[in-house]
């Protein structure tokens, strides 16, 4: 007999990340929120730049619920959550692998300001009812979830932390590159951050801001240095939408990486779609910070590797 | 050819015409943002560390290195001179390079160096050598001071500690990997 010690070991990691997903459906159905399931192989996924779908029996897996809870919301559900898996080809490290498990949520009538709120109410809902009241501890320091939650635009964040302005690292074309090296590992250090107000053309379906075209009303959420949620105004302009797929089309040809057809019937339902905000949150990411895990690998029952 | 998707710690790949051993890794991917491979690795020749952000699609040459049993001739102007022992071909390695090997090397030790290329850039000593033991005080019988070593300087300079009864013109064994004394040597 050689029993699965790696496994085993992963015992108290998984029987927190069995609560913490509890605390999240208890946070959505006491908030008045529909729990939804869409199916997870679909035609056609949002086509974006830097994010390719598993193909799967001539359609793909998803790499978000989003089309899909985009249209019920335009079939008049207001307020729905759905915790399901998601795909996305090739992304494997410590904070990545390829099959994870998304939260997301979306509201109508609200924006990404309201879903900042909620999110700030989720997290502190779920640490404290999963036993991880009090400020957490990740990688040696301690962050407040409790403290007023910082909000930086990318613009500073660029200045502050990035030694240049966001439209000089963006004319460079190394805007990832500031991102991933001198910003992400000082956001969220010692109370989570939001960073909002990414540059237009790095936001294919988020709406752009009233003041400032420049860019879009959307944020990532930071716990830790490490990125848990992605959230943004929905964009509900059809003609818009179907310009901004086709470039990220384009873009994705010009690279050679895997077509991806246009979703039509989302395009053709998204001007039935009211002012909504929505959200996709990385579980395995929370449980990670919540625990203060080296390794996604710590939170997973299996890794692709030990199939 | 490596690419991104060969990165791994412990990997040796060619940069600006040196090698570089890969130290660590990370795959990295800022939201909607594209895949960003970390790594931080380390010049095999300088020591120097760097952090370096790749793409996808970038590709890495190889670091093309062998490891060939020489034999250590002599030290002039601050470079070692090594004798490959099938070729007699004679190569010179720099006091860097040598490192701390250079605190346990005598004349005609046999020695592997690692070659990239043309180029000798590191040694490799066994793990136990036998070295002459050049200067040491006497041990003063009814030392009450409680010390269990003293000092030594071996024929090459290095000067380590040894137990009490070392005397002066004696050999010992040395653990070339922590630099300590590890025996007398018996004879």
């Amino acid at each position: 007999m050689t029993a699965n010690w790696r496994l085993a070991r992963r015992h108290g990691a998984l029987r927190a990340r069995a609560r913490i997903i509890q605390e999240v459906r208890r946070f959505f159905i006491e908030g008045g929120y529909l729990e939804v399931e869409t199916p997870l192989r679909i035609p056609a996924p949002a086509p974006e730049s830097h994010i390719d779908p598993v193909p799967a029996d001539g359609w793909f897996l998803q790499t978000s619920p989003e089309i899909c809870m985009k249209r019920m919301l335009a079939a008049g559900y207001e307020r729905l959550f759905q915790i399901s898996h998601c795909w996305r080809a090739g992304e494997r490290g410590s904070m990545h692998v390829p099959e994870f498990t998304m939260l997301e949520w979306y509201r109508a009538a609200s924006d990404y300001r309201g879903v900042m709120e909620e999110t700030e109410r989720l997290i502190r809902f779920v640490a404290e009812g999963a036993g991880f009241g009090g400020p957490l501890s990740f990688r040696g320091k301690e962050i407040d979830i409790t403290a007023p939650w910082e909000r930086i635009t990318v613009r500073d964040a660029f200045v502050r932390y990035g030694g240049m302005t966001m439209d000089k690292a963006l004319d460079r074309d190394i805007f990832d590159e500031v991102m991933v090296e001198q910003i992400e590992p000082r956001l969220g250090i010692s109370r989570p951050t939001f960073i909002h107000d990414y540059p237009a053309c790095r936001s294919a379906l988020a709406r752009l801001k009233g003041d400032d075209l420049t860019v879009a009303e959307r944020f990532e959420l930071y716990l830790g240095g490490v990125e848990i949620a992605n959230a943004f105004s929905e964009l509900t302009d059809p003609v818009e939408q179907r310009a901004r797929f086709e470039s990220e089309a384009a873009f994705r040809t010009s690279r050679e990486q895997t077509p991806i057809p246009l979703p039509e019937k989302f395009l053709a339902e998204l001007a039935a779609m009211p002012q909504a905000a929505g959200i996709a949150l990385g579980i395995d990411r929370l449980v990670m910070v919540l625990l203060d895990a080296d390794s996604i690998d710590e939170v997973v029952a299996f890794t692709p590797e030990e199939l | 050819m490596y690419t991104v998707a060969d990165l791994k710690k412990g990997l040796k790949i060619t940069l600006d015409g040196d090698p570089y051993l890969v130290t660590a890794f990370e795959f990295s991917k800022p939201g909607k943002g594209q895949a960003l491979y970390r790594t931080k690795m380390r010049n095999m020749i300088t020591g120097i560390t760097l952090d370096r952000t790749y793409r996808s699609g970038e590709t890495f040459e190889p670091a093309r290195l062998e490891e060939r049993q020489m034999q250590y001739l002599y030290k002039e102007d601050n470079h070692y001179t090594f004798m490959d022992n099938q070729t007699f071909e004679q190569v010179q390695m720099s006091e860097e390079a040598v490192g701390d090997a250079k605190n346990f090397m005598i004349d005609n030790i046999q020695v592997d160096v690692l070659m990239f290329g043309e180029k000798a850039i590191g040694v490799s000593l066994p793990n136990f050598v036998n070295l002459r033991v050049v200067q040491t005080d006497p041990w003063v019988k009814g030392d009450t001071s409680g010390s269990d070593s003293k000092p030594a300087t071996l024929e090459t300079g290095y000067v380590l500690r040894v137990p009490p009864f070392i005397e002066e013109g004696e050999m010992i064994v040395v653990d070339t990997r922590t630099g300590d004394y590890s025996t007398r040597v018996k004879g």
